[in-house]
């Protein structure tokens, strides 16, 4: 009878784990073997590859922003999130507002692309009007800067990460605040507690977990604000917004394949790695597995 | 002793009030981008021209834009409905990939989802850690053994380029790996003492109690899928196969009314979804943020 139900389990997963080994694992596999050869003659070249990619400008620069991009929109996003969804947790009708932002989720990154352009060109929206809230307020000071063409153009995708995955991160935080128990809340109150006490005492701990998920989704989706970078700057955009992305399709344009398998280890292995380190840690603070 | 001259109610009512302005207002400033489109999408190309004419070079003034049109002008979507068949092509491109991968998706991730949730097996905790990676490592790294093996393969330049990875993807298991742990052990047990085989038991229980997940998880990925960027650009030389999210860019910006409208089409489908499917789409988000 388990043996049965053991084969009933390996027939549900096959399809899949089939698929998975075709298109993800073995092709990976050669990518990391490949890494190790020349791209063409496919001779040994030991850490060649690896050489040349770290000792690569273009990859450094992009490593860089990469890097700075995630640093900078991470707290900011899920600082703001959390925000948010305190608000909207304890006024439970102002949920309505959730609605609004998650709305620029379904919105695809190709049609705000215009908008985009007309907002913060030399003399776009967003120019034109700080111009006149500055007028408004007697302040004289003219808003010039051409936000695609320096490196405001970083700020700009930062504002479009948060403005696109906002929705989602205080969904995530809310899911959390919800499954704080009551109890322990009322406990608290009973006991003294003023509101700030409970929440960094009482409803900060229980959110640990929670802080690793939504820290490691909103990194991962910190890699799609490619979209909006590529289709507003092209491949070439302003060197603060040079990403990794960016690296990857300008060297599979040129078949730089040797180098693209290099920078495919190292970037997976660092995601890898950072991805098991926060898996550990957030293990360890729940006491150990399942 | 503080004199309270407001009931605490009332206090409760106020604070309320307070919190519901900045929500309200950043609501709205998030709304923006997509109102922009709606209101240029019926602006006349005339008045578009005059409106956008700073961004063509006729510098000293600021793009000014009139959120209600003067002169509202339906014929962009009549430009683009009757006169222009290679948009017909690409919005079917688009749905073409976006039907296969979500049904594929479906037969593949589903049943996966439940041999992960109902079994036990030899090495289940690898692979299963194995599926998160995979679920969270960005397409730029597996862009080249993708391309790799779409070239063995030779799919390269077809939609099957776009469509079989993406149906292998691993983010669906997860989902409907949430929803499918909810199934308490007794009631599959108990099925099994009345005799039930393990395929009735999934198409049975599994599937009706599991509906949720599912359903989060295809509204996850239309979004997713609708929104393609990378593989498409990668994988498709093509243009004629490619999908809309790929095309509209091109538009150019002198050709704003029509882009306009353009997006408003393309922005449709992936708007009813959300709208119909928002409380799938919070369960959805909510099960990605539990732990696997």
């Amino acid at each position: 009878m388990k043996k049965k139900r053991n084969r009933a389990a390996w027939l549900f997963l096959a399809p899949s784990l089939g698929g998975v080994l075709i298109f993800y694992l073995i092709p990976f596999g050669d990518v990391v073997r490949r890494s190790f050869l020349t791209a063409v003659t496919g001779e040994w070249k030991g850490l060649d590859n690896y050489k040349t990619v770290f000792q690569n400008e273009a990859f450094l620069l992009a490593a860089k922003n990469t890097a700075r991009f995630a640093i900078c929109c991470l707290p900011l996003l899920i600082g703001a999130g959390l925000l948010l969804a305190v608000l909207i947790a304890g006024h439970r009708r102002l949920k309505i507002f959730l609605s609004a932002y998650l709305l620029p989720m379904a919105i695809p990154s190709a049609t705000v692309v215009l908008v985009w352009n007309m907002l913060f060109d030399r003399w776009g929206l967003f120019n034109g009007f700080c111009g006149r809230i500055a007028a408004l307020a007697g302040w004289g000071h003219a808003f010039e800067t051409d936000y695609m063409e320096t490196g405001a153009a970083f700020w700009v995708l930062i504002v479009s990460y948060i403005w696109k995955n906002l929705g989602y991160t205080v969904t995530l935080w809310l899911a959390g605040l919800l499954s704080v128990p009551e109890q322990l809340k009322e406990a608290a109150a009973v006991d003294g507690a003023g509101r700030g006490q409970i929440f960094i005492k009482i409803v900060m701990p229980q959110l640990l977990p929670n802080l690793y998920t939504i820290t490691v989704l909103s990194f991962i989706n910190s890699f799609k604000v490619f979209r909006e970078a590529y289709l507003v700057a092209g491949s070439y955009p302003h060197e603060s917004i040079y990403m990794l992305q960016h690296l990857f399709n300008n060297w599979f344009v040129d078949l730089s394949l040797d180098k693209m398998a290099a920078a495919a280890v190292v970037t997976g292995a660092v995601m890898i790695g950072a991805i098991l380190l926060l898996q550990y840690l957030w293990e360890r603070d729940e006491g150990g597995p399942e | 002793m503080k004199k309270l001259w407001i009931s605490k109610r009332t206090a409760k009512r106020i604070r309320g009030i307070l919190a519901a302005c900045p929500l309200a207002i950043l609501a709205v400033i998030v709304c923006l981008p997509a109102a922009l489109l709606l209101s240029g999408s019926i602006t006349g190309e005339y008045e578009m021209h005059m409106l956008l004419s700073p961004l063509f070079g006729e510098e000293g003034s600021f793009v000014d834009w009139t959120w209600i049109p003067v002169f509202p002008d339906f014929s962009q979507f009549g430009k683009l409905l009757f006169a222009s068949p290679q948009f017909f092509v690409l919005f079917w491109n688009s749905v073409k990939m976006v039907g296969m991968i979500l049904a594929g998706q479906l037969f593949v991730a589903v049943p996966a989802a439940w041999a992960f949730s109902r079994y036990r097996f030899w090495m289940k905790k690898t692979l299963f850690l194995i599926y998160m990676i995979l679920m969270l490592l960005p397409f730029q790294v597996m862009m080249l053994s993708q391309y790799l093996v779409l070239d063995r393969i030779e799919l390269l330049n077809t939609h099957w380029a776009i469509i079989l990875p993406a149906v292998f993807s691993t983010f669906p298991v997860f989902l409907v790996y949430r929803s499918f742990c909810g199934i308490p052990e007794s009631l599959l047990e108990a099925a099994r003492m009345d005799g039930a085989g393990e395929w009735y038991i999934f198409f049975r229980i599994g599937l009706p109690i599991g509906e949720g997940g599912i359903l989060s998880a295809l509204v996850l990925d239309f979004l997713e899928c609708w929104n393609l960027i990378e593989q498409p650009l990668a994988f498709l030389k093509d243009k004629s196969l490619w999908p809309l999210s790929l095309y509209l860019p091109n538009i150019g910006i002198d050709q704003a009314g029509f882009a306009m409208a353009a997006s408003v089409i393309t922005l449709l489908p992936a708007l009813c979804v959300f709208w119909f499917g928002q409380d799938y789409l919070e369960q959805g988000i909510a099960a990605s943020g539990t732990k696997g």
